[in-house]
């Protein structure tokens, strides 16, 4: 493919491709993590979980040969890493940050220990719909060429938002998040509320990570996620808890980390470590535009740790 | 708050339960050293477990572990090597925990302080050693410091939560090691794995007589000692310490929870940046992404292990720098991928934090509690 003949066009076009493609892990672990936040604890062990999470699904495609199966399977793995950091944290004095940290460390271990096999093998691919069939430009068939997971994100997304505010469960959740003590009123535990959020966002975690190995890069290696799970914390946070913002969000740091192939492929390759390191700037900036000290920030969850 | 009855300048023999104030001296500070102790314990038997699981010999394991490890003169200084990053690595994550900051990004400052150290060495190549290879501490110090200090910084003047933002910083780092490693600062000798020009060999930090260990190791030392007489002994570490635990009461005690907050993330990223100035004056003698080795993230480990005592954390850095060591091992004599090392670590720092629920749970640590047994329950 060679991007001069569009010329200059190539790189928002590129910026474009890549941001739904990159964004696509995003999307997912940021609903799971808001999710969790709004139940009122934060995982920051959902790094490990995607990790984990990609070695799963590229195991069991490579093994069954569907990639569906692969998908599920690290669905059902985050689960697993997420209800396990929901029970350890309902004990007295753990810290539920800690525990991501440990988790991030374990969930990454794990997945290379048992990865070890899978790093030669190919495994069969998520199927992409293509959206840009009607062009003639390979370059805009190349970044409309949209993986079915983009989209469940983005449903998912609207979901979401409409379910935060209009059913019983996002109320549940809601209401811990914001207070154990009125949960505790209202006849709820908080502790299971919260195993169950961070369980499914654990699940959501898994299946960002199924879309690393099967799709994008689309392979399996030690070195598949470059702190996307911990990004994704950072962008709930940006994002306000709102799913629809996790959305928006998501897709401006996938352009971000696009920003820097799409600029090599018209070959402007001066500090292209520093284009590399683009989302990362971008997810500090957003940061620290964004907290304040002397106010909590809005839509925060009473009882989470983060924002105290 | 002891219960301890005290004549006038004659040291208690005996508590107000009646025990010897020795043993209830002992057993309020047992619970620190067997609770962590037991945690360790069950932790390695839970990967015994999943070894056993995996269809290996757990038995093989730990014994090949024990000689990977400590097990011969050359395994016990390959550990030892292993142990002198971590114990810098691991005050970069105890300092600004002291004060209720969870800084996990010290990987990012040890990569910058190499960067810089690297600079300055090349850089004044030709002035006398003595100067050179100071010049390259203060400046691996004053990276490493900048980058954890502006953590600190953030944390305390814009709210930035320090857990995230570390690690944020810490990937930014390692891009800007990369960028300058294949820019400005380049060996053009370097072909396959761009590296900064090597330093002169009298710029180089030897090793400590009569061991192949480098006096990173005294150094790392010596740090985890000045650390533990800051927290405990000065007004600063007192300061620090009652920030740590409530930050309100602090403010209204009129000390300067700011300045606080940013000298000792500072100082906590400028150990880190010393362990980088280390690993390119002593082992890699250049600047290269050999740096990003990981350190920093089994320092957050050790710093947990040794509930963010410096005097602790030397004992523990040994003992995982000797689990590390082992890694290489373990992956030939038992056709084990080398991530059991990580996966021992994650089980470990699970099992240690969870055992944070069983302090002050047990009676036996608590001599407050205790009755006589030869007395109606209540009456002593």
């Amino acid at each position: 493919m060679d991007a001069t003949e569009i010329g200059l066009w190539g790189v928002p076009l590129a910026i474009l491709g890549g941001a739904i493609r990159v964004s696509t892990p995003f999307i997912f672990v940021s609903l799971g993590e808001a999710i969790t936040e709004r139940s009122g604890r934060i995982n920051l062990g959902l790094e490990g979980t995607l990790v984990f999470g990609a070695m799963t699904a590229y195991a069991i495609a490579v093994m069954t040969g569907s990639p569906w199966l692969g998908l599920v399977a690290a669905a059902g793995a985050g689960l697993c890493f997420g209800l396990f950091h929901g029970w350890i944290c309902k004990f007295p004095k753990v810290n539920d940050i800690a525990i991501g940290i440990a988790l991030m460390l374990f969930g990454s271990g794990l997945a290379f220990f048992f990865g070890k096999p899978f790093i030669k093998p190919k495994a069969p691919n998520l199927p992409a719909i293509p959206f840009g069939g009607w062009s003639d430009v390979p370059q805009v068939q190349a970044a409309l060429d949209v993986n079915v997971l983009f989209l469940i994100g983005a449903v998912l997304s609207v979901v979401l938002w409409w379910a935060f505010r209009n059913t019983r469960a996002g109320l549940i959740v809601r209401v811990v998040g914001d207070s154990s003590d009125a949960a505790r009123a209202m006849g709820l535990n908080p502790n299971t509320v919260r195993l169950l959020a961070t369980g499914v966002g654990g699940a959501l975690a898994g299946i960002g990570g199924a879309y690393l190995s099967l799709y994008y890069p689309g392979s399996w290696t030690e070195r598949i996620s470059s702190g996307q799970g911990l990004m994704a914390v950072a962008l709930v946070i940006f994002a306000r808890w709102n799913p629809l913002g996790c959305f928006a969000a998501a897709l401006l740091f996938g352009g971000a980390g696009a920003l820097g192939p799409a600029l090599q492929s018209v070959g402007v390759t001066q500090g292209y470590y520093l284009f590399y390191a683009a989302p990362y700037i971008l997810t500090l900036i957003i940061m620290i535009a964004t907290s304040s000290p002397t106010r909590s920030l809005a839509g925060a969850p009473g009882e989470l740790s983060i924002t105290k | 708050m002891t219960d301890t009855v005290t004549g006038a300048g004659m040291p208690a023999l005996f508590g107000a339960r009646g025990y010897p104030a020795a043993l209830e001296w002992m057993a309020r500070r047992a619970e620190t050293f067997v609770i962590p102790l037991a945690a360790l314990i069950v932790g390695m038997a839970l990967l015994s477990l999943f070894i056993a699981l995996v269809g290996k010999s757990p038995v093989l394991l730990y014994e090949t572990m024990w000689r990977g490890g400590f097990g011969s003169w050359f395994s016990i200084q390959n550990s030892l090597s292993r142990a002198a990053p971590l114990l810098l690595a691991a005050l970069c994550v105890a300092l600004p925990a002291r004060l209720g900051l969870v800084v996990i990004g010290g990987e990012g400052a040890i990569v910058l302080g190499g960067v810089a150290a690297a600079a300055i060495g090349v850089a004044l190549s030709g002035a006398p050693s003595f100067i050179v290879i100071l010049a390259m501490g203060v400046a691996g110090m004053a990276a490493g410091g900048i980058w954890i200090g502006a953590v600190g910084a953030l944390r305390h003047y814009r709210a930035v939560n320090e857990t995230i933002s570390s690690l944020l910083m810490a990937y930014i780092a390692i891009a800007l090691m990369n960028q300058l490693v294949e820019g400005p600062l380049r060996d053009p000798a370097s072909l396959n794995k761009p590296s900064t020009q090597p330093l002169a060999d009298i710029y180089r930090i030897g090793n400590i007589p009569g061991m192949d260990v480098h006096w990173g190791l005294i150094v790392g030392v010596v740090a985890c000692l000045l650390s533990w007489v800051l927290i405990e002994k000065t007004r600063w570490g007192f300061a620090a310490r009652i920030a740590g635990g409530n930050v309100r009461a602090a403010q209204v005690q009129g000390l300067a929870v700011g300045p606080l907050i940013v000298g000792f993330t500072a100082l906590a990223g400028g150990f880190a940046g010393l362990a980088g100035m280390l690993e390119v004056a002593a082992v890699q003698g250049s600047a290269n992404a050999s740096l990003a080795a990981g350190y920093g993230y089994t320092g957050i480990l050790v710093a947990f292990l040794a509930r963010h005592n410096p005097l602790a954390i030397v004992p523990v850095a040994i003992l995982l720098g000797g689990i590390d060591a082992s890694g290489g091992l373990i992956q030939r004599r038992m056709d084990l991928p080398d991530a059991t090392v990580l996966v021992l670590q994650g089980m470990i720092f699970i099992v240690i934090l969870f055992s944070e629920t069983f302090y002050g749970r047990f009676k036996a640590f608590n001599p407050d509690l205790w009755t006589r047994p030869d007395l109606p329950r209540g009456a002593a």
